[in-house]
C-alpha cells in the first residue's frame, strides 16, 4: 500500500514535468533540438538499434501515458485518432528515408553505386508492380474498414449560431494555422503567410539550383534544402498542429497532455506593444500622437528585416548559394525564408517579452 | 478440373474480345496486358527496379489516389441519403447512422478523407526528400501542390456538411481569416481606402468572405456552396489534374532514379 502511494506520487511528479515541458517555448525548442540532432547525427540515429530504441522507448511512453485519463481523452477523441497515426508515420518514414540515405553517403564516401543505380535494370509492370499495388490495395481497404468499424465518426449537437463551443476549433489539418493566430493578425496567419506557403512550395524546384540528389536518398548532398523543409515540415506544420490538437484547451489556453481542461482559466492577456518598449521603455517618452510616427520604429525594424537580412547572409553563410543561384532566385529564396522565420521569432518574442504587435497600425487593421 | 475450365474461358470469345492477349505469362503478353488496358495503361510497360521498392516510394502517391476513388464511390452513396439544407442536412446524417444498412458509409468517408490528407503530406515529403521535384520534374511537383491545396479544401468543404456544432464553428472558425484578406476583406489592411467619395465598397456584406459564405454567417447559403464545391467542382478540378500528374509522372521519365 505504502509502496503504490509512493509509485504514483512518484508517477504524479514525472507527469507534473512533463506537463511543463510541453510548455509551448519548452516544447518547441525540445522538438527543434531533437530534429537538430537527428539532422546532424543521422547516420547514428538511424541505425536499426539506436531507431528502435527510440521507436519502444516512446511506445512505451505513449502506453504509460494512456493510464491517465486526461492524456486518453484527448488522444482518443475520434477527430484525433488520425494525428497520432500521422505522428508514428511521420517518424518511422523519416528513419527509413534517412536511414537509406545514410546507406547512400556512406556508398558514395565509398566510390561504390547508389542503392536506387543501375537505370537499365528494369522489371516488368505486369506482374512486379501491378501485384504491390493490388496488395496495398486490399491492405488499406482492410484497414480502412477496420477503423470505420472501430471508430464512429463525431456528431456532435445540431449547429446553433448561438452556442459558440469552446474551443472552437478549426478542422485539424488547418490547426498550424489557427496556431499562427496566437501571433500574427488574422490577415498574416489566415491569408498571407498560407498563401505564401502555396507559393513557397511550388517555387521549391526553380530556387533549388542544386543538380545533385535528383532522384535518390540522400542527405549530404543536399543538407541546406534538406534541412530548410523539414523544419518547415516538422516544427512549423506538425508540431504546431500537435499544439493545436493536443493542447490547446478552452480560451485557447495551452494545457500539459495529463492536465484536466479547466474552462475557467482566463484567457492570456497581451499588453505589450514595441511602441510601447521603444517609445516609455527606452527612450522615457510619451508616444507619439501621430500613429506612422508612433510605429516608425517597428516599421523600420520590419523593413529592415527584409531588406538587410539578405544581404548580410549573402556576405557569410550564403556566399557559395548567391553565386550558384543568381540575383533573383537568391532574393525570391531569401525572402520566403525570412517569412517562414517570422513565425519562429514572433513565438520567441511572445515569450521573452509577451510583445503583441512589432508594428500595430490597428486603425487600418494593419498589424504584424 | 478448374484448370480446364479457366481455359476454356480465357480461350472462348467473350474474355478474347475484353482482354486482347493471352494469359500474361511470358515478355509479349505481360507488355500487352499493360498496352491493351485503359486503365493499367497509366503505367509504362517496364520500369525501374528501384522505382517499385516499397522503400522508396513507401506507395504514398498510389495511397493517395486510391484513398481518393474511396471518397468518390462512398461519396456518391452519400449523396443518396444527404439534402443539402439546414432543415434536413443534421438529421439526413444521423440517419444513416440509424437506420441505413452498412450506414458505415460516413465512417469510410471521413476516415478516408483524413488518410487522404495524412498520404498526401507523406507523398510530398517523399517526393522532396528523394529531390524527385528536380529537372525534369519540376513542373509535376507544381501541378502536386495544386492538388494538395485542392485535397485541402475538399476535406474543409466536406468538414461543414453534417451541420453539426463541430462541422459548422470550425467552418466559421476557418472562413473568419477571409474577413482579414487585404484589400478584399473589408477587416484586412487596405480595404479602408477601396471607397469612393467616402462609401467603403468593402464592407461585411460583399467582401472575401461574403464570397466564400455567400452571407455573413455559415448559415443556409454557405451550406449549399460548399456542398456544390464539395461534390462537384473540386472534385472535378482533382479529377482533370490527376489525369495531368499522371501522365506527366510517365512523360517526365518514370518514377525518378539516378542517373
Ligand atoms: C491527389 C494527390 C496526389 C496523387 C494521387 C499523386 C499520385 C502520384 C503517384 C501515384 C505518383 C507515382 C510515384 C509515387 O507513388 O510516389 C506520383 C509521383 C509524383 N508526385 Fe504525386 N500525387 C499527388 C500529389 C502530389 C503532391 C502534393 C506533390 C508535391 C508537392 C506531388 C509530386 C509528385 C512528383 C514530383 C512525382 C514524381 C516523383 C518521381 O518521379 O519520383 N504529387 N504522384
Amino acid at each position: 500500500m505504502v509502496n503504490y502511494l509512493a509509485a504514483t506520487s512518484a508517477l504524479d511528479d514525472v507527469k507534473h514535468v512533463i506537463n511543463v515541458l510541453c510548455e509551448p517555448h519548452w516544447f518547441l525548442i525540445i522538438s527543434v533540438v531533437a530534429l537538430a540532432v537527428f539532422l546532424l547525427k543521422y547516420r547514428t540515429v538511424t541505425k536499426p538499434a539506436v531507431a528502435g530504441t527510440i521507436g519502444a522507448l516512446c511506445t512505451l511512453a505513449f502506453l504509460v501515458s494512456c493510464l491517465d485519463s486526461n492524456f486518453v481523452k484527448i488522444v482518443t477523441k475520434a477527430d484525433n485518432v488520425p494525428i497520432v497515426m500521422m505522428m508514428v508515420l511521420v517518424g518511422f518514414l523519416l528513419w527509413l528515408a534517412f536511414r537509406q540515405a545514410a546507406l547512400n553517403d556512406e556508398r558514395m564516401e565509398r566510390g561504390e553505386p547508389l542503392r536506387e543505380a543501375g537505370a537499365d535494370d528494369k522489371v516488368l509492370v505486369w506482374p512486379d508492380l501491378v501485384y504491390i499495388e493490388l496488395i496495398a490495395l486490399v491492405l488499406c481497404t482492410a484497414a480502412l474498414v477496420v477503423w470505420a468499424i472501430v471508430l464512429p465518426a463525431p456528431l456532435e449537437q445540431p449547429a446553433d449560431p448561438n452556442v459558440a463551443p469552446n474551443p472552437a476549433k478549426a478542422p485539424w489539418y488547418f490547426l498550424g494555422l489557427q496556431e499562427m493566430l496566437v501571433y500574427f493578425d488574422p490577415w498574416l496567419a489566415g491569408v498571407v503567410l498560407p498563401g505564401l506557403i502555396i507559393v513557397g512550395l511550388i517555387a521549391i524546384p526553380y530556387i533549388d539550383k542544386n543538380p545533385r540528389g535528383n532522384g535518390y536518398y540522400t542527405f549530404k548532398e543536399r543538407p541546406f534544402a534538406i534541412s530548410t523543409f523539414l523544419f518547415g515540415f516538422v516544427i512549423l506544420w506538425v508540431v504546431l498542429i500537435i499544439f493545436g490538437t493536443f493542447l490547446r484547451g478552452p480560451n485557447w489556453n495551452f494545457f500539459g497532455p495529463y492536465e484536466f481542461w479547466d474552462p475557467h482559466r482566463p484567457a492570456a492577456l497581451l499588453n505589450t506593444e514595441f511602441h510601447d518598449l521603444f517609445w516609455q521603455g527606452l527612450l522615457d517618452r510619451r508616444l507619439p500622437e501621430h500613429f506612422l510616427i508612433r510605429e516608425l520604429p517597428g516599421i523600420v525594424l520590419v523593413v529592415g528585416y527584409f531588406v538587410v537580412c539578405p544581404v548580410l547572409l549573402k556576405a557569410t553563410f550564403f556566399r557559395r548559394m548567391y553565386l550558384q543561384m543568381g540575383f533573383i532566385r537568391y532574393n525570391v529564396m531569401a525572402f520566403l525564408l525570412l517569412m517562414m522565420m517570422l513565425m519562429p521569432i514572433k513565438m520567441a518574442l511572445r515569450w521573452m517579452f509577451n510583445l503583441h504587435y512589432v508594428v500595430g497600425i490597428t486603425e487600418w487593421f494593419l498589424n504584424v | 478440373m478448374l484448370g480446364r475450365l479457366g481455359n476454356w474461358v480465357r480461350e472462348g470469345q467473350i474474355w478474347g474480345s475484353v482482354f486482347r492477349h493471352g494469359v500474361p505469362r511470358d515478355r509479349r503478353t505481360r507488355a500487352m496486358a499493360i498496352l491493351s488496358n485503359v486503365f493499367l495503361h497509366l503505367h509504362p510497360v517496364a520500369i525501374r527496379k528501384s522505382g517499385i521498392r516499397l522503400s522508396f516510394t513507401w506507395c504514398m502517391g498510389g495511397l493517395t489516389f486510391f484513398l481518393f476513388l474511396v471518397e468518390v464511390v462512398t461519396g456518391v452513396l452519400l449523396m443518396f441519403y444527404y439534402r443539402p439544407t439546414v432543415e434536413y442536412a443534421y438529421f439526413d446524417i444521423e440517419g444513416l447512422r440509424a437506420h441505413v444498412t452498412l450506414g458505415l458509409l460516413r465512417e469510410l468517408h471521413r476516415w478516408g478523407a483524413h488518410a487522404m490528407i495524412i498520404a498526401i503530406w507523406l507523398h510530398m515529403l517523399r517526393v522532396f526528400l528523394t529531390g524527385s521535384y528536380k529537372p525534369p520534374r519540376e513542373f509535376n511537383w507544381s501541378v502536386g501542390v495544386i492538388l494538395l491545396v485542392l485535397t485541402m479544401l475538399l476535406s474543409f468543404t466536406g468538414y461543414l456538411l453534417p451541420w453539426d456544432q463541430l462541422a459548422m464553428w470550425a467552418i466559421t472558425v476557418g472562413s473568419n481569416m477571409a474577413r482579414a484578406t487585404p484589400f478584399v476583406g473589408y477587416e484586412g489592411p487596405g480595404a479602408a481606402f477601396i471607397q469612393i467619395g467616402g462609401v467603403p465598397l468593402v464592407h461585411a456584406g460583399d467582401d472575401a468572405r461574403f464570397g466564400l459564405l455567400a452571407g455573413t454567417f455559415v448559415g443556409p447559403n454557405a451550406l449549399l456552396r460548399f456542398y456544390v464545391l464539395h461534390c462537384v467542382f473540386i472534385p472535378l478540378v482533382v479529377t482533370v489534374l490527376l489525369g495531368v500528374h499522371f501522365w506527366r509522372v510517365r512523360k517526365d521519365g518514370g518514377i525518378s532514379g539516378p542517373l
